[in-house]
């Protein structure tokens, strides 16, 4: 366990060094927020209560959209890409004889990013946009924590479906087709384009039936007070239902692969 | 070819900069932008199944927000007073414009990495344009995907768009992607030229490159005026598509501006360039090596 809590650590500072990339990222967040904050102002003034929300709520999603970019990594990044070009260069031949397990190693690693993610990208841009646009905070202390937990559960299902992504190197050698594949899926089932209560009939559904709306939508969703009492408990089961279900696949995946493929390298 | 003695650069010249053989130097960048490109692209083709997966990523990641917008015309009829084919047109042109750019010049904000792990020394000593280099450094040809999305949009546009055309404004539609692709390629350059001051913002030019296409896919009623001016005054972006698709589109800029301002994008774009090549010569001028 100890183990574990410095490889998080580690995650943590490894990402606050880059001060200036930081400034930069959270620069690039508010830009997109208000490109973003206009579009839905715009489309609020049409229809007022689109999808349950009202303009300050939808607001809100906005803002939480670029806050948790970056944290529950919503077009993927953080880790995957370095995993992969282990598993290409025959590296990852080292990592499996460690006395660690491979993947606990990189959740820890990937919980240790989030946190600084949410903290060093999250709260500025959400500060700022707080400023400047009428956003819904919600009433009640308890929420703050409840909405951390699910951005959490958020964060474990993601780092499931970019492990499983990270996997496919294996058997593909380049993770970038399948990279840029589970991008455009956390894009679109997430919620980043366009809350999925908008998402018309079936597609709706399924939308919010996948797991990627763990990701935004659920967090937000909390965060506006829209889950609560037994709302709230089966909201949390359905994000760590998924986690569970998908770090489970990851693991097997991981265990066909290293028994039956052949290691790159010489 | 390479054999050919250097001629020592003076202080006239970029420090990598001597010319072979007797072509212009622009020329001779772009032969070399050419080669290397070849290279990039022989080298994406070995990974096919990927190559096919990224290139349809690369349509389908800017389909995607013409699908939100699609999205939101299922809730509404009319956004910002514009109507789903007149946002298609800006839509088009805006996507079509950058993904020209960013095709030709999309891996230049690999620079400040380039400067931070010292492999830009390696550009400087061979005898070829920086800029060439840098730029068709990682050529990524999976990028056609997008200028195919907004090539389609435009066409959706058109079919389904009742405009009185006059010669004019149908010469205004490859000329507004040709100046708006410079003008998208000059913050491309100027980006790159940051980062020699700072290495690790490479992030602050996707605001305008990304988040300048992003803007101008929405009519400008939807945005605050303030940010309608800054974008017309400060970063010219409105002239890479607003300005002559609203001349196309006949309807009314918020910021009040005479008509022939329509037509000023290819002068805009040639100042953009301008600048933003004096911006990258001061930016390499002042490039010190890590060292060692």
């Amino acid at each position: 366990m100890r183990l574990y809590a410095v490889v998080a650590a580690g995650g943590f500072r490894r990402y606050a060094t880059y001060r200036t990339a930081t400034a930069a990222g959270v620069f690039t967040n508010t830009v997109f927020g208000f490109i973003m904050a206009y579009t839905y102002i715009a489309l609020w003034d049409v229809r007022p209560q689109l999808g349950g929300y009202d303009t300050s709520q939808a607001l809100t999603y906005v803002w939480l959209g670029q806050a948790l970019l970056m944290t529950s990594a919503l077009m993927g990044g953080g880790f995957e890409s370095e995993l992969v070009e282990r598993i290409r260069t025959g590296d990852i031949a080292v990592d499996l004889y460690r006395p660690a397990d491979l993947q606990l190693w990189w959740l820890a690693a990937d919980l240790g990013r989030a946190a600084f993610h949410l903290l060093g990208r999250g709260v500025a841009p959400m500060c700022l946009g707080a400023l400047v646009f009428d956003l819904a905070l919600p009433g009640s202390f308890w929420t703050w924590p409840a909405f951390l937990l699910s951005v959490f559960l958020g964060v474990v299902v993601s780092f499931a479906i970019r492990y499983l992504v990270a996997m496919s190197a294996f058997w593909l050698l380049d993770g970038a087709g399948a990279m840029q594949m589970a991008m455009l899926a956390g894009l679109f089932f997430s919620g980043m384009l366009l809350p999925l209560n908008l998402f018309p009939g079936l597609l709706g559904e399924v939308a919010r039936a996948l797991p990627w709306s763990s990701l935004l939508q659920v967090p937000v969703d909390v965060f506006l007070g829209k889950h609560t009492g037994w709302g709230l408990v089966e909201a949390y089961v359905f994000q760590a239902g998924w986690a569970l279900a998908l770090l489970g696949v990851g693991r097997l995946l991981q265990t066909v692969a290293t028994r039956r493929v052949v290691v790159q390298g010489g | 070819m390479a054999d050919t003695p250097a001629v020592p650069a003076d202080e006239e010249r970029e420090p990598a900069g001597f010319a072979f053989e007797d072509r212009p130097r622009p020329l001779e960048g772009i032969r070399a932008y050419g080669l290397i490109m070849a290279m990039w692209v022989r080298s994406t083709l070995a990974y096919r199944a990927s190559f096919a997966m990224t290139l349809f990523g690369n349509l389908a990641v800017t389909a995607f927000d013409f699908v939100a917008i699609l999205l939101m015309f299922t809730h509404v009829d009319a956004l910002g007073g514009y109507s789903l084919p007149e946002i298609a047109l800006l839509y088009g042109l805006s996507a079509t414009a950058f993904g020209v750019c960013d095709l030709l010049l999309g891996s230049m904000d690999r620079v400040g990495g380039r400067i931070r792990d010292g492999t830009l020394d390696t550009l400087l000593v061979r005898p070829v344009p920086v800029l060439a280099q840098v730029a068709a450094d990682r050529f990524a040809l999976r990028r056609l995907g997008r200028i195919t999305q907004g090539l389609l949009v435009i066409g959706y546009a058109l079919v389904t768009l009742d405009i009185g055309w006059t010669p004019l404004k149908m010469l205004m539609l490859p000329m507004t992607v040709l100046s708006g692709a410079a003008i998208f390629g000059a913050v491309f350059i100027a980006g790159a030229a940051f980062q020699f001051v700072a290495q690790d913002a490479s992030e602050v030019q996707n605001s305008f490159t990304y988040g300048g296409t992003t803007l101008l896919q929405y009519p400008p009623t939807v945005f605050a005026k303030d940010l309608v001016r800054g974008v017309t005054f400060v970063v010219p972006l409105a002239f890479a598509s607003w300005l002559p698709a609203l001349y196309v589109l006949g309807r009314e800029y918020p910021v009040d501006l005479p008509q022939w301002v329509a037509f000023l994008p290819p002068l805009v774009a040639a100042g953009c360039c301008g600048l933003a090549g004096l911006a990258w010569r001061a930016g390499l001028r002042s490039y010190r090596s890590t060292g060692s």
